[in-house]
This record gives C-alpha cells, sequence and structure tokens, in this order.
C-alpha cells in the first residue's frame, strides 16, 4: 500500500461518510457543518492529483464562504434543528433508487475504458520509445496529423 | 497504485449522494448542499482527467476553476432567492413554496 493509495482512500472515506451524514441527517445544522469536511476531502483529492491552487481555492471558496453562507441562511431561515420537522419527503426509495441507478452507469462508463480506451497517457512504438498520444502520429511520419 | 477509475468511482459516488439529497430534502438549503456535492464531484472528475489524460495541460483545472466560480455565485443568488421566500411565505420547505404551481 503505498502512501498516495493511503491517502486517497483514506480522504475518499472522510468525503462520502461526510457526504452521507449531509444527505441524511434530520439536524439540519450537522447537515451544514458536516459539508465542512466533504468539501475538505474534495480538497485533498486535489491535492493527490497535482492541483495545489484549486486546493486552495476549494478552502477559501467552499470550506470559508458558501458553508459560512449555508449555515447563516439556516440561521436566519429558521429550518431550526428539524427534530420536530420531517425533513424528507415521501419520495426516498424512488429517489435512493435513481441515485443509485445514476451513480452505478457513471461507475460502469468509468471501468469499462481500462486498457481499452483512448485515455492512456503513452503508447509505445515499434521501436520501444516512449510516445504521448500526439506525436505519435508524427513520429511515423504520417502527415496528416502534423501540422 | 491509484488509477484514474478510482478518482472516477469517488466523483460518482459523491454524485450519487448529491442527487439523493436534492432528490429527497424537504429543505430549500439541504436541497443547495446536495447541488454543492454534485457540483464538487463534477470538478473530481474535471481534475483527475487532467492528471491522467492530459498530463501537460491545464485545461481541466481551468475548467474546475471557473465551475468554483460559478458554483458560488449560484449559491449565494439561491440563497438569496431562500431568503426572499421565506420573508413573504413564511417556511423554507419547497412543499409548500406552490404559488406558481398551475
Amino acid at each position: 500500500m503505498t502512501g498516495e493509495a493511503i491517502a486517497f482512500y483514506v480522504l475518499a472515506a472522510i468525503t462520502l461518510a461526510s457526504g452521507i451524514v449531509v444527505v441524511t441527517s434530520p439536524n439540519l445544522v450537522h447537515s451544514a457543518v458536516a459539508l465542512i469536511p466533504a468539501l475538505l476531502g474534495v480538497t485533498g483529492v486535489y491535492i493527490l492529483l497535482n492541483a495545489e491552487f484549486l486546493a486552495g481555492i476549494q478552502v477559501l471558496i467552499y470550506a470559508g464562504g458558501i458553508t459560512v453562507l449555508i449555515l447563516f441562511v439556516i440561521m436566519l431561515t429558521e429550518g431550526g434543528t428539524g427534530l420536530r420537522v420531517r425533513q424528507r419527503n415521501e419520495q426516498g426509495p424512488i429517489a435512493a433508487a435513481v441515485a443509485a441507478a445514476v451513480a452505478a452507469l457513471f461507475v460502469a462508463l468509468a471501468g469499462g475504458r481500462r486498457g481499452r480506451g483512448r485515455f492512456r497517457r503513452t503508447r509505445r512504438a515499434r521501436s520501444g520509445r516512449v510516445f504521448s498520444a500526439r506525436t505519435c502520429c508524427c513520429s511515423r511520419g504520417r502527415r496528416s496529423c502534423c501540422s | 497504485m491509484i488509477t484514474l477509475t478510482h478518482y472516477l468511482v469517488l466523483s460518482a459516488l459523491l454524485f450519487g449522494l448529491g442527487l439523493y439529497a436534492v432528490l429527497t430534502r424537504r429543505n430549500a438549503v439541504a436541497m443547495l448542499m446536495g447541488i454543492e456535492l454534485m457540483l464538487n464531484a463534477a470538478n473530481i472528475n474535471l481534475v483527475a482527467f487532467n492528471k491522467y489524460a492530459a498530463p501537460g495541460a491545464i485545461q481541466g483545472q481551468i475548467f474546475a476553476l471557473i465551475v468554483i466560480t460559478l458554483a458560488a455565485c449560484e449559491a449565494a443568488v439561491g440563497l438569496a432567492l431562500i431568503l426572499a421566500a421565506y420573508r413573504r411565505f413564511e417556511t423554507t420547505y419547497v412543499d409548500d413554496l406552490t404559488l406558481m404551481k398551475w
């Protein structure tokens, strides 16, 4: 288990667990506060993906601005803690089925391109040298894709 | 070894969670939180493709930056709408906001 794998799984667990709290908590303030670790988990994912600037912007704008704004509006509109009011409508099972279907569709689309798709970074030419996908045509002497 | 598929699966699950929140919750602010989760899932997708499919490019991160900006503006406008509706109807539950229903 490399460090990157450990970091990814920890961050994914934090993000998804906080997301579940955001989505299913009967207490509205708990949902809003749980949004913060969810967004910070996404920040960690950005850092893993070498997008440090985006991670900083995410913390500033999302965790620092939008969640505070949401908490303001919760306090101003007396959504309250929601402990006496029903927070979920009647479409729970259908909504869960639809959301699960959409997520399964995306997972199937994600896994279906493994090894066969166009998103491989490099392609090995016959000589064994490694080219990027853009220069392979040019290196083989085809003029069609060289400008 | 973390491949592109790991990030895409994480993004898909996060998107499903956000979609469930939008479909199920009665409070408008809670629906907005679901929308924020969906936007973050899309951003993870963009940045993951930027790293794995186009390593030298930055367009994925720029796109994600624009999405973050738009999400911030949309959250501000949406919350202002919720406040205005609350001032008029004394409720934030979308089941009760039926004035424009035909």
